[in-house]
């Protein structure tokens, strides 16, 4: 009954305002009305402390590209319908295994780097087997593997060095590549951007992102239609953690240490990145261009308060505002952008 | 129509889980441009039967032939390749993705070269409302449109023509209309009408004799896994089928015994 009136309503030629509601549909748009919404506030607030200011930006954009490197892919496993908290233990885990063997045990950068993505490789493998072979959430799964590899991270380095956290330079030109700073950015931000390129590609250009898109709104059909979503899966898992694996690298690099405790705050700083940015937690929808802006987001509220006078506390309350906000424009977004047809919007 | 090919046909199939027999020597053809409708209640086995066609499960017993050939399938992409696809009640589409993005799930077209090859949106877009309108839904003008903002009746199209457009030769409908109101069934039993005019075979599994009579040239009713009766169009009345899908038990009997004054 009420499909019969919603067919009527839409045999109204809906054209006029296609243009603007095109704009307003557009997923990414959410994300930069937000981060620039933050921005302005925090450009009001932070001018007298220069927050407006090569330093000020380069301060924040360091900030959010570590966590951006890792955000991205953990974006793809989202838009695909999972999601992969063991970066948080990746992450040490990766600096670790460099910093020990290119430290203590003095093998050259280019093997063990090697040596640490094959390792990372193995563990987002194992968590890709995991999920699509027991059918058990990907929260679950990857929660174990958090705990695992940050415990075995900590017994290693233990065995290994003795101590939680080693110490390591990186040879010049390695340094100048990873971990130095160009006009107060580090390495990592140029990274960051570059590894959004070629996988804003790979999401939104290649056939390859269809699948994935595909595989997180309908598994079921997604494998009617002969993607081969068990595959898809894995390499998504292996991608993030080969990802999370290089910012632990950048990281040894910048910093010339590596420590062996998890990072929690990276696991929630990621999903709160692509909430913010418009990716749906359920799957099957988001674009990188989001992901991107709300990591710079973030990256503005955790940095770019200590530009303003406002209590460095209230960075985690205006986050939780922020997610919540996201969480529920989101919902809209995705009504604005599926109603096209019902004429809802003029009820 | 009597003169045309026997596309596909069940020989004695026969299908058990363990020692859970489900199917039991069924007998099944359908034509080139037929529709063969499959009826049946929840739990008669309709799910199996699709499955072992649709090359889910392989039958235990019996032999399915295609174009009078036995073949076996070794799973669902090789029963899709063979031509026959199966369109779920919700199925092969994906609501938050564009009407072409979505038709070409899986079979991207791509131009560039190596490692480049881009989806070619400006293709699909024009492949996919092309084939979408030559369905009937002339609502859909914009490929770029999500899938979500479509009815259930126009999902559903969408989904068929994308089958039929992969070259789909029988055309398995998995309770289409099941969800479905009553001007969207109408339009769903449209569509399977044109895929009918185009020379699809069509197996239409429903529950709803109505909509089963409306488009139906060969008629099937399962019971219990077992095809309890195989007729022509107009060779039985709906209150007949009912009775039959009810397990020989008449509707009268059963409205009786809820208290439905009739």
């Amino acid at each position: 009954m009420s499909e019969a009136i919603q067919t009527a309503k839409s045999s109204k030629p809906i054209a006029s305002r296609l243009s603007v509601g095109e704009l307003m549909r557009s997923p990414a748009m959410g994300a930069f009305v937000g981060m620039v919404l933050v921005f302005c506030i925090f450009a009001a607030f932070g001018y007298h402390k220069n927050f407006i200011s090569i330093v000020g930006f380069a301060n924040w954009m360091n900030f959010a590209s570590m966590i951006g490197i890792v955000a991205i892919p953990v974006g793809f496993l989202m838009v695909a319908g999972e999601l992969d908290i063991s970066v948080g233990a990746i992450m040490p885990a990766s600096a670790m295994t460099l910093g020990i063997l290119c430290g203590p045990y003095e093998l050259p950068l280019g093997i063990g780097m090697l040596i640490t993505f094959a390792m990372a490789a193995v563990i987002g493998c194992i968590n890709g087997i995991l999920v699509t072979r027991t059918q058990v959430p990907s929260f679950i799964v990857t929660l174990a593997t958090l705990f695992a590899v940050g415990g075995l991270t900590l017994t290693l380095s233990v065995i290994f060095v003795n101590r939680p956290q080693v110490a390591y330079e990186a040879p010049e030109l390695a340094k100048a590549l990873l971990g130095d700073r160009y006009f107060g950015f580090r390495a990592s931000v140029f990274w960051w951007i570059l590894l959004s390129g070629i996988l804003y590609f790979i999401l939104h250009k290649s056939p390859w992102g269809n699948w994935i898109f595909a595989v997180g709104g309908d598994p079921e059909s997604a494998r009617n239609a002969g993607i081969p979503v068990n595959r898809l899966k894995i390499s998504l898992f292996v991608l993030s953690a080969v990802c999370t694996a290089f910012a632990g690298m950048l990281q040894v690099a910048a910093f010339n240490s590596a420590q062996s405790a998890t990072n929690f705050p990276l696991i929630f700083n990621t999903i709160i990145a692509c909430v913010v940015g418009g990716v749906v937690l359920t799957g099957g929808f988001g674009t990188l261009i989001g992901i991107f802006l709300g990591t710079m987001t973030l990256g503005i509220v955790q940095q770019g308060i200590g530009y303003t006078d406002i209590d460095r506390n209230l960075s985690q309350l205006i986050i939780g505002i922020m997610l919540l906000a996201a969480v529920l424009m989101n919902g809209t977004f995705q009504k604005l952008a599926t109603s096209w047809s019902t004429g809802k919007k003029e009820d | 129509m009597n003169d045309a090919k026997t596309v596909l046909e069940l020989r004695n199939v026969d299908k058990s889980f363990g020692p859970i027999d489900v199917l039991h020597k069924i007998n099944l053809s359908v034509k080139a441009g037929e529709v063969l409708c499959l009826l049946g209640d929840n739990g008669a086995g309709k799910s199996t039967l699709i499955k072992t066609m649709a090359g889910v499960h392989a039958p235990t017993s019996g032999e399915i032939l295609m174009d009078g050939k036995p073949v076996s399938f070794s799973g669902p992409k090789a029963a899709q390749e063979a031509g026959i696809a199966c369109v779920h009640q919700f199925g092969g589409t994906f609501p938050l993705m564009s009407i072409s993005r979505s038709f070409f799930a899986g079979v991207e077209p791509t131009k560039g070269w190596g490692p480049f090859k881009v989806f070619d949106r400006k293709k699909a877009n024009e492949i996919a409302v092309h084939e979408v309108r030559n369905f009937g839904i002339t609502r859909i003008d914009d490929g770029d449109r999500l899938v979500g903002g479509l009815s259930g009746g126009e999902r559903q199209s969408l989904a068929i023509a994308r089958a039929v457009y992969f070259g789909a030769r029988v055309l398995i409908l998995d309770e289409p209309t099941a969800a479905l109101g009553v001007k969207q069934s109408a339009h769903v039993l449209r569509i399977v009408n044109e895929a009918k005019r185009r020379g699809l075979a069509v197996i239409f599994i429903t529950h709803q004799v109505m909509h089963a009579l409306a488009v139906g040239d060969h008629f099937a009713v399962l019971i219990r896994g077992a095809i309890a009766a195989d007729f022509k169009q107009g060779e039985k009345t709906r209150e007949e089928i009912a009775d039959l899908m009810a397990g020989g038990e008449s509707m009268a009997d059963l409205e009786a015994k809820v208290g439905v004054q009739a």
